[in-house]
């Protein structure tokens, strides 16, 4: 019975297992035949226990345990068991099983085997799962072989070589010398590996990269005897010569004429006869061009030559092979930034890939035509847009609308043209559109305030015809609301004259708001349009008002709360109902797009992103008028204060601060606190502000505002700046003699914790002796539940303007 | 997924209409139940695609080139800097070196000779990268190694058909 019979019979076991159960079953038993075997000595039969195991590796079972035999078999002196030693190693380990170390000295020593078949094996298993440090240790070993050995060995030693580098690019360095000397060789399949070694040692080090430059000649060489040559059995495939190798020199050649002038001179004409000359009508022959066209358009190329490539372009978008017309694009998406006018060209078959029917193709078509969108196609390029996009997968339905946004933005011949436009895509894919499209019609749409009446009239159209796409509704619902008035007349120069009564426009505003289409905030749209109408229309008010007080009990909050705000603005605030509800003014581009934390409560809130703009617009120009007092709640909070805050503790009128009088002693401290009622502005900061006072976090600030001499202003500023709530605070203040001293109201008694917010204190000084000045300051406060008390003394007062 | 450097290949799959796997060749290390994972994600992703579309797809950062040949999805890996139409060649080249070998190869020769066609593989590319360009050489050396299977020394094989 010879041997893999064994192996062949266990897949057909497994294979006429019925069920998973039964497959399971016979894999488990199997298994144990096979760990029972591993544990055996050498008895002939290894390695076909290890295909085994292989293959019930392959269908997914766990094999963990046969690592340890594939080590073993590489070990051993029989081919056939290296062989699949070496191919369990493949499968079973890499560089992050422990086991895989064990290998390395195998490996080793079949490097240097006398057959070189056991060598490849090594070789192929080291450039497939070598670790680093493997590869630290056996780099020497390949590059021996690079340099001296067969053909065979040499092909493999290169790309194991690449391997090495890959993963530790240092050792680049050990194999470039081996890397030139073997662009000599003849063999192909040498020449290839060596190609891709160069490869990534010149994208790895720009020195070396600068000295295989000047092995461009070589390679031009190499590459026009492999295009002007004839059939060849061995490499020939569909016409062309080792198609392989001629898209790897390509490659190389891309790198080394990259941003550099002589380099890309050197390479023109090779690359001008492959463009010529190769035959693309089978996927060999345009592999090879297609890595022509990249590396042309990649390198310093002649415009010439750059034109050549995005006709071979060209041409691929006419070829039968889809998958040549799919990559043709790819490569036109890439250079239409740069080369633009040369992939205008194009245009046309490339708009008539819109219509392919593979998805992959039409998606790149579209973002090809997206990119070739001008102010001077836009007109013929949209109907195509258009059209695709009535038609187009889904999936690519959003990116189509958005990108049709984008290019009517930029580039519309009129206002009216765009709006069409707008309106044409919401009608179509109104689902797909992105949020941000309703304010921005919008916007659009007040904006162009000529066509209001043309663009209600369209919007009322549409939303008869179909109430389901919620943007579309939405837009045409602010509309009705806003410009309800001119679709009431009738007539309109740009379309036919419809006429529209009162009942119709609140029919389809219902429609709308009764809908289970309708989402809520179309449902929002549709009521805050139907009572804008309250003001337009003059018969159906009554109609208006049932409709709002229904809603005032919807289950939907936002409804709800919305509908009893209109209830209000009927009943309580009529009189401001026409100021409210009147037409929004223009609103530019920078207002769009913010969104208001803070809704407020206002009735006049039509859409979020106006709103932080409106009450400014309408209350710089009328600070008087009645619409202010309601919005004045949603006012800015950083509006300067009013002057004269709130005033101090005990108030209580006292006639003028008593001016100190008499002495008692040489002791300066008469203690007077004077409060006035009259406020006075209280600057929050003061002009040379010098600190006086600083413990436990209660910091007191003195300036001056006037120079030293007989009367002056003094500003006391306390601040705390500890972490605990400061109250009752209060100042009080003694002066010499003869000094005259009149203490305003303190701007309040309590410094919140962190120096939040701060107390300030005006005191007046007349000072008509120009007696020495100072001042004694008594704080007192509470803090923490505990009153304190501290005193001051103030020597010296600063200068005003130091 | 964690790229440990750039490479032309990732990985080779073979797969029945059924999504049964019947060859796996990775060029990166990867872990098993992430293998697990891609491999699910590829068929499901292969297999669902209609008949006329292109033979390019893409998944993560990676092209996949993929190509039925009778009752097998051959789906290979590519970065996204490299050349599809090149991938299309290689695994027809791929294709064409079992059915030399098999003669007329069809799934069957690939489930019970599945050690084989990774031997045939392994002739073919090495680390990712193709290694052979002749379609004959690689017939060579198959046949020449497995020649040496059948001999029971390794020693007494040192001069033999050295290519």
């Amino acid at each position: 019975m010879s041997p893999s019979v064994r192996l062949q019979e266990m897949i057909r076991v497994i294979r006429s297992a019925r069920t998973q159960g039964e497959e399971r079953g016979v894999i488990q038993r199997e298994c144990a035949a096979i760990r029972a075997q591993f544990r055996q000595a050498d008895n002939g039969g290894r390695s076909h226990n290890l295909a085994k195991l292989l293959y019930v590796h392959m269908l997914g079972y766990p094999a963990h345990f046969g690592q340890m035999e594939c080590v073993r078999l590489i070990a051993s002196p029989r081919y056939n068991e290296k062989r699949v030693g070496y191919l369990g190693a493949m499968m079973l380990l890499d560089e992050n099983q422990d086991a895989s170390l064990l290998i390395t000295n195998s490996i080793k020593n079949d490097l240097a085997h006398s057959s070189q078949y056991v060598q490849s094996l090594a070789l192929c298993t080291l450039a497939c799962m070598g670790s680093a440090e493997m590869c630290r240790d056996l780099a020497p070993e390949i590059d021996r072989l690079l340099r001296a050995s067969s053909s065979y060995i040499k092909k493999k030693a290169t790309l194991c070589a690449v391997h090495i580098v890959r993963k530790v690019p240092e050792l680049g360095e050990l194999f470039t010398p081996a890397a030139r000397a073997l662009l000599a060789e003849k063999n192909h399949g040498v020449l290839h590996g060596a190609v891709i070694l160069i490869t990534e040692l010149c994208e790895r080090n720009a020195q070396t990269l600068v000295q295989f430059r000047e092995a461009v000649p070589e390679l031009v060489h190499i590459m026009r005897g492999l295009v002007t040559s004839g059939y060849s059995p061995e490499h020939t495939v569909a016409g062309i010569s080792d198609p392989f190798l001629q898209v790897r020199i390509l490659r190389l050649l891309r790198i080394l004429g990259r941003n550099n002038d002589t380099a890309s001179d050197a390479m023109n004409d090779l690359l001008a006869q492959v463009a010529t000359n190769t035959d693309s009508s089978k996927t060999a022959g345009s592999a090879v061009l297609y890595e022509t066209v990249l590396t042309v358009m990649d390198i310093k190329s002649e415009s010439g030559l750059r034109v050549l490539a995005v006709n071979i372009l060209g041409r691929f978008l006419l070829n039968n092979d889809r998958n040549i017309r799919y990559i043709s694009m790819t490569s036109l998406q890439k250079i239409v930034s740069t080369d633009h006018n040369a992939v205008q060209r194009h245009r046309g078959t490339i708009v008539d890939c819109l219509k392919d029917q593979d998805a992959s193709v039409k998606r790149r078509a579209l973002e090809l035509s997206l990119a070739l969108v001008s102010a001077i196609n836009i007109r013929s390029m949209m109907k195509e847009l258009l059209l695709f996009l009535s038609t187009c997968p889904p999936e690519l339905k959003s990116h189509a609308a958005s990108g049709i946004f984008n290019a009517a933005e930029r580039y519309s011949p009129s206002q009216r043209w765009h709006i069409d436009t707008i309106l044409h895509v919401l009608i179509t894919a109104g689902a797909d559109v992105r949020d941000e499209t309703v304010p921005n019609l919008i916007q659009l749409i007040t904006n162009a305030s000529q066509l209001h009446c043309y663009t209600v009239h369209k919007l009322y159209r549409a939303l008869v015809a179909d109430i389901s796409q919620q943007p579309l509704v939405q837009v045409a619902c602010w509309c009705i609301g806003e410009y309800g008035d001119s679709l009431l007349q009738g007539d309109c120069e740009e379309t036919e004259p419809i006429q529209v009564t009162e009942d119709d426009i609140l029919d389809a505003l219902e429609t709308v708001l009764q809908s289970h289409m309708s989402s809520p905030a179309t449902r929002g749209f549709a009521l805050t349009a139907t009572m804008k109408l309250s003001t337009r229309i003059t018969e159906n008010v009554d109609r208006i008002r049932s409709i709002v007080s229904i809603y005032g009990s919807c289950m939907d909050v936002e409804l709800q709360q919305r509908a009893v705000e209109y209830n209000a603005l009927f009943k309580k605030y009529d009189h401001m109902r026409a100021a409210v509800l009147e037409k929004m003014p223009v609103m530019d581009r920078s207002s769009m797009g913010q969104t208001n934390g803070e809704s407020g409560g206002g009735g006049v809130q039509e859409l979020e992103p106006t709103k932080p703009k409106q009450p400014e617009m309408m209350v710089a120009p009328q600070p008087a008028s009645q619409v202010c007092d309601l919005l004045d709640l949603l006012s800015d909070p950083e509006e300067p204060s009013l002057p004269g805050g709130p005033l101090g503790p005990g108030g209580a009128p006292l006639g003028p601060a008593g001016l100190m009088s008499g002495s008692a002693g040489g002791d300066l401290l008469y203690l007077l606190g004077g409060l006035e009622l009259t406020p006075t502005p209280t600057p929050a900061t003061a002009p040379a502000a010098v600190t006086v006072y600083d413990k436990s976090g209660v910091v007191l600030k003195l300036s001056c505002e006037r120079p030293l001499d007989a009367s002056q202003t003094i500003t006391l500023t306390a601040t705390n700046t500890s972490d605990h709530d400061v109250s009752s605070l209060t100042l009080q203040a003694a002066v010499p003699k003869n000094v005259q001293l009149q203490m305003k109201a303190p701007s309040g008694d309590s410094l919140p914790a962190r120096s939040s917010a701060v107390v300030t204190q005006t005191v007046l000084l007349n000072n008509p002796n120009k007696v020495s000045l100072k001042m004694r300051v008594r704080l007192s406060y509470t803090s923490q539940g505990s009153p304190f008390q501290d005193t001051v003394q103030i020597d010296s007062f600063p200068t005003p303007g130091l | 997924m964690v790229r440990y450097f750039k490479k032309i290949m990732h990985f080779l799959l073979l797969f029945s209409r059924q999504g049964r796997l019947r060859l796996q060749k990775w060029f990166t290390p990867t872990p098993e139940r992430e293998k697990k994972k891609i491999i699910r994600d590829m068929t499901a992703m292969v297999l669902a695609r209609k008949p006329k579309t292109c033979n390019f797809l893409h998944w993560m950062d990676l092209k996949v080139v993929y190509k039925r040949y009778a009752s097998l999805f051959f789906c290979l890996a590519i970065d996204d800097q490299e050349n599809e139409l090149l991938a299309l060649e290689i695994l027809h080249r791929y294709v064409e070196l079992l059915d030399k070998y098999f003669g007329n190869v069809c799934e069957l020769d690939i489930i019970f000779n599945f050690e084989k066609a990774y031997f045939i593989l392994d002739e073919f590319l090495i680390g990712g990268e193709v290694q052979e360009t002749s379609k004959q050489t690689v017939a060579r050396c198959i046949e020449a190694s497995d020649m040496l299977q059948e001999v029971k020394h390794t020693h007494t094989l040192a001069h033999m058909l050295i290519l």
